[in-house]
């Protein structure tokens, strides 16, 4: 029990990143591959801020007097993921970008009968 | 087959993933650099919100990256979407949007405006900045799009906007590798009184153009992916 309190939030954002990457692999159609890159994008993110989390931590914000600099979360990680969520958002509106030509050249999304894309 | 080389795969991430993290303490400090930049951040930068700071200030030159990255795939979107036979009038086929729909858009639109440029303006004092704002304010123009699909933005003054805001950035960047403490994007305005909105140098004028930048971005990328959809 104490492993699971210990490390709930790793194995959560862990979890996402499995889920999002059995469905990039695993699955055929083109727009639930990028919703999976979507999933694993989110647990990447959900894992950077889970390391710097403090146990009672506040936000690293002196919105009102009284906050100590010694309780705050650790604020790079939090710099790091606006980063992530950002460039997160730019490979999503390319991939989508794409998905709609493809669907315009081919009539569909299925990776298995697109030639070019199959392993 | 392939479900089954994909499990596998994945149980190696799943094997390499803990056995690295089981190192990881959580819930405790683990960077000095995090500790120094709470302690001096406030001081150093005038910033209020530590995060903006290390976003605007100590790590800016990444931001300048992170804008160019955006940037540059908004570039490729248009590449992409533009690439077969160019942009196209929308078909006037489209239902008409219902009196409820085009009232309330006209009546969210200039409050959804105010509200990204509150986040944006407010970003070295509250939760929210330029890439948060922005986003708020492209979110306006797509309920102008889900409303009335024959309003369209103004392609010029996004892309004036676009420009605008990275010139500033860059701008007061070079200027103050000239008058400042001789290195790119050194803070040489003075810090004003701090937990006030005239405060933190140059990091709001800095939020203000990413909010006008991403913006101007973020509408033109749900004009782009809409010009396609009939």
């Amino acid at each position: 029990m104490t492993f699971l309190h210990n490390y709930i939030y790793y194995i959560g954002a862990l979890g996402l990143v499995l889920i999002g990457l059995l469905i990039v692999l695993a699955k055929h159609n083109l727009i639930k591959v990028i919703i999976g890159l979507s999933i694993l994008d989110t647990g990447i993110n959900l894992f950077i801020i889970a390391v710097g989390y403090i146990r009672e931590g506040t936000a690293p914000i002196f919105s009102e007097p009284g906050l100590e600099p010694g309780r705050m979360v650790d604020p790079v990680p939090q710099a790091l993921v606006l980063t992530s969520i950002v460039i997160g958002v730019a490979i999503l509106a390319l991939a989508l970008g794409l998905a709609v030509k493809l669907h315009k050249e081919y009539g569909h999304l299925d990776l298995r009968k697109i030639k070019e894309l199959r392993w | 087959m392939r479900t089954t080389v994909s499990i596998v795969l994945l149980a190696v991430v799943i094997l390499g993933f803990g056995l690295s993290l089981l190192d990881v303490p959580f819930a405790e400090r683990k960077s000095q650099i995090g500790d120094y930049y709470i302690v001096n951040g406030r001081d150093q930068t005038g910033a209020t919100n530590i995060v903006t700071s290390v976003v605007l200030d100590y790590r800016g030159f990444d931001t300048l990256g992170e804008i160019t990255v955006l940037f540059v795939a908004a570039l490729g979107l248009g590449a992409v979407m533009a690439a077969a036979g160019g942009r196209r009038e929308r078909p006037s086929t489209t239902e008409p949007p219902s009196l409820v729909l085009r009232t309330g858009t006209n009546v969210l639109f200039p409050l959804l405006i105010l509200f990204g440029v509150y986040i944006f303006v407010h970003g070295h004092l509250t939760p929210g900045g330029g890439f948060q704002g922005g986003a708020i304010i492209a979110s306006a123009f797509l309920l102008v799009y889900l409303c009335c699909r024959e309003r369209r933005i103004n392609l010029a003054r996004k892309t004036a906007a676009d420009s605008l805001g990275g010139i500033v950035f860059v701008g007061l960047g070079l200027v103050g590798l000239a008058v400042g403490s001789r290195y790119f994007l050194s803070d040489f305005l003075p810090k004003g009184s701090l937990d006030t909105l005239f405060s933190a140098g140059m990091i709001p004028i800095i939020y203000i153009a990413i909010g006008i930048k991403v913006g101007a971005e973020l509408a033109g990328v749900i004009d782009d992916l809409l010009e396609e959809t009939e």
